[in-house]
């Protein structure tokens, strides 16, 4: 009896016992069963290959379905990941599949990023995963399982060898998912060619190093059965939805001028296998190698990056809550520090505002200083011509009224004194307009418009 | 520079001939052959009612810790010790790793204020280690279960109602762990007194807001609901154990032998037991785990990591906002 995990497990007193009668424990992979039909499986598979290739009509094919997948173009600028959900049902099984068909791959005249979009696609279910693990609140048992369980990887006839492209594909989705490579369009290829074919892409394979999905051996209902088929990869697949009569049945398969290429025939081309394989036989496996062994790794890798370790560098376990709390306290007083920093900058910004806005203000502050002090000097020149128009006026005024008493006074004197009283008063009225001129000369400069 | 189109909707598809999906039960089957399973019980109660010979009665073997230590005195300790027995039986292929929990010096002594907390530490301690497995970088492939699938709380067959001590406990426990209370030595109660007991039993429950297994929030569907239905109806089972058997007209049965007659303990007219039997053994074994892994153990990281306020995504590890980062309000009377 194959030694189990339960019962290699360090004992404290583990000591094994034999039953008195039936007790029906037994029951436990029934009921067990009855739950997963009542919540269901999920199972994803993406299908990596060039366009044209036969991946659409191959997942028809294996599933006995038609998954109305449209032709794409050749032309597409980067390669895209297309991924469609299925329920199917068969008896009393409920399946949830998953298809992600890589749509542009190898069609680019530049390959050397091709690779990147599948990988990022990987990636972001796992991490997905990851974040639901890591919630407070989680719903794992709830949770719709998007990580890709299986990864056909479609190889193209040629007969030669793989592409660079191909191997540079595989590693790196190795340690990341299972890949299984098929080669497709199989029917171009004789018996003898495919054979040489499959020893040649192994042969690679080992010595690029690409590990590739290794069916179980551990069981030994299902070992002798994987062992063979261990050795029949990669599987040669014809995929046709058509069906064609074949003796008195019909039967799915290409039809040529030459034969008819039946996709079930085991003779044709390895089709059952591959059903066999991926479905019927190693579906749970593939699911738990993805949980335990891709899942892991990214995790590991994932939470490492971050920080975290299990022990420190003197070796003792460190819990995860001493890490996440040391990691917390650097968190928070990097943000301090940001904080402060920020606050820094800020006040010196409002310094300097101040001090331009300061200096504009003492600017501003001289030129009205200025303004006045010119318009202080303007007013004292006008008030000073203003003066002496006054001075000149009451002079002015006063010799008037002397000319006047003067007149008045010789008018009393008759006549003798006339050409006297004249030549004064010519003289008078000359030094008069003498000074009305002189009045009119300083009078002048504030009326504008004698000049 | 990646641009991905994602369609989020389902299409139901229709399979044109047969495709091989169902022998993935198959596959199931096999890998839980080979992986085995673990399996933790508690047995409860006061000295004397019998819960040593009912645990070796439903595991048809000597799993107790009185089988397994045969020269210790009976003397009733001071203090609730928590004791543990590890056993691996195997049944047509299928190993189980039983743990069998007693709990000696339950309920014994004058003063049994607080005597749960023993109890309560280590079911929250095993809640802890398997929190903290899960939580390393480096995770082993199967992290060990130690966790308390299921409690047995024995009733002491008075008769009347539930004692203030059977309230209590169950009323913490059942918080954090499956509890199935059965009637011990249920052979000292007529039919129609075991009757009238069981509903006094079932109304003093309910009255208290005691929670015991299969719990109603957790019915999936409508067919595990009519069948739990059944099964609250009929808590708690009224047990007898025994592993002596007896000749009864030409079978031999386990039985217990008196001046006026044969108990039969498997025999459903006379016992509860077979129920007993099915309901942990043969048809709700793989929803006690369940229940314990997704509900009660959930429960308990929520408040741990609530407690010391580990939030994953301050540290930038999501990109999405939780929408539930909140605390979970229950009353805490963690004793860790």
């Amino acid at each position: 009896m194959a030694s189990t995990d339960v019962a290699r497990q360090p004992g404290q007193g583990v000591r094994p016992l034999s039953l008195a009668g039936h007790v029906g424990f037994d029951s436990l992979p029934d009921q067990l069963v009855n739950k997963s039909i009542c919540q269901g499986f999920c199972f994803n598979i993406l299908c990596i290959g060039e366009t044209g290739i036969g991946k659409s009509t191959l997942m028809d094919t294996l599933f006995n379905t038609n998954f109305e997948n449209l032709e794409s173009s050749h032309f597409e600028p980067q390669v895209k990941l297309h991924a469609q959900t299925y329920d199917l049902q068969e008896s009393n099984v409920r399946l949830r599949l998953t298809v992600v068909n890589t749509v542009g791959f190898g069609d680019q005249m530049n390959k050397q990023e091709s690779y990147q979009p599948v990988v990022d696609y990987i990636d972001r279910q796992f991490e997905s995963y990851l974040q639901e693990e890591l919630k407070i609140k989680r719903s794992l048992h709830n949770y719709h399982d998007s990580r890709v369980h299986a990864c056909l990887y479609f190889i193209s006839p040629s007969g030669h060898s793989l592409k660079s492209l191909d191997l540079v594909t595989m590693k790196k989705l190795d340690s990341k998912v299972n890949i299984i490579p098929v080669i497709a369009k199989a029917d171009t290829i004789s018996k003898s060619e495919l054979h040489k074919f499959k020893i040649k892409i192994m042969s690679e394979l080992v010595s690029n190093g690409v590990q590739i999905y290794q069916f179980p051996l551990d069981d030994e209902t299902v070992a002798k059965v994987n062992t063979t088929m261990n050795g029949h990869l990669p599987f040669a697949v014809v995929g046709s939805t058509e069906e064609v009569s074949v003796g008195n049945k019909m039967v799915k398969a290409r039809q040529y001028p030459w034969g008819v290429v039946q996709v079930e025939n085991e003779s044709h081309c390895d089709f059952v296998k591959l059903r066999e394989m991926l479905i019927c036989v190693n579906m749970e496996d593939l699911r738990e190698q993805t949980h335990t062994r891709h899942y892991e790794l990214y995790r590991r890798c994932k939470l490492e990056e971050m920080g975290f370790k299990d022990t420190d560098p003197e070796c003792k376990p460190v819990s995860l809550q001493q890490t996440y709390e040391a990691k917390r306290q650097e968190f928070l007083v990097e943000l301090q520090k940001r904080e402060d920093e920020m606050r820094q900058m800020f006040v010196q910004r409002v310094k300097e505002k101040e001090s331009e806005l300061k200096e504009a203000e003492r600017d501003l502050q001289g030129r009205f200083e200025q303004l006045k002090r010119l318009h202080a000097d303007e007013k004292a020149a006008l008030e000073e011509k203003k003066r002496l128009l006054d001075e000149d006026q009451s002079s002015f005024g006063k010799r008037r009224a002397a000319a006047q008493l003067l007149q008045a006074q010789s008018l009393t004197a008759n006549g003798k004194k006339d050409k006297d009283r004249k030549n004064i008063k010519r003289q008078t009225q000359v030094a008069l307009w003498a000074d009305l001129g002189r009045c009119c000369y300083y009078t002048g400069g504030i009326n504008d418009s004698r000049t | 520079m990646l641009v991905l189109a994602l369609e989020n909707h389902t299409v139901c598809t229709d399979l044109f001939g047969y495709v091989g999906i169902e022998a993935v039960l198959d596959q199931m089957r096999r890998k839980t052959m080979k992986v085995g399973l673990e399996f933790n019980i508690m047995v409860v109660g006061q000295s004397g009612l019998g819960k040593s010979t009912l645990v070796n009665t439903l595991f048809k073997s000597k799993v107790s810790r009185k089988s397994c230590t045969p020269n210790c005195e009976e003397k009733i300790s001071k203090t609730v010790k928590l004791h543990s027995v590890s056993h691996v039986i195997e049944e047509k292929g299928m190993k189980m790793k039983l743990t069998v929990i007693d709990t000696p010096g339950f309920g014994d002594q004058i003063n049994n204020e607080n005597c749960w907390e023993p109890i309560v530490k280590h079911i929250n301690e095993q809640y802890e280690k398997y929190l903290r497995e899960e939580l390393h970088i480096n995770r082993k492939r199967r992290i060990p279960d130690s966790r308390v699938h299921c409690c047995i709380y024995f009733l002491p067959a008075t008769g009347h109602r539930l004692r203030p001590i059977d309230v209590e406990f169950m009323k913490r426990v059942g918080k954090i762990v499956s509890i199935v209370p059965v009637i011990a030595k249920a052979d000292t109660l007529t039919i129609e007194e075991r009757q009238e007991f069981k509903e006094r039993i079932r109304q003093d429950l309910a009255a208290n807001g005691i929670r015991v297994y299969p719990q109603k929030e957790y019915d999936d569907d409508p067919e595990e609901r009519i069948l739990n239905d059944r099964i609250r109806e009929s808590i708690p089972f009224a047990v007898v154990g025994t592993d002596k058997e007896h000749q009864v007209n030409g079978n031999k049965v386990l039985g217990r032998k008196t001046k006026w007659g044969i108990i039969e303990v498997e025999n459903v007219a006379h016992c509860e037991f077979a129920n007993l039997r099915d309901l942990l053994i043969r048809s709700h074994l793989q929803d006690l785990k369940d229940v314990t892994h997704n509900i009660h153990y959930e429960t308990y990281r929520v408040r741990r990591l609530n407690e010391s306020n580990m939030n994953f995504s301050e540290l930038g590890l999501s990109a999405r906002p939780l929408e539930n980062g909140t605390a979970d309000t229950s009353e805490s009377e963690s004793h860790l």
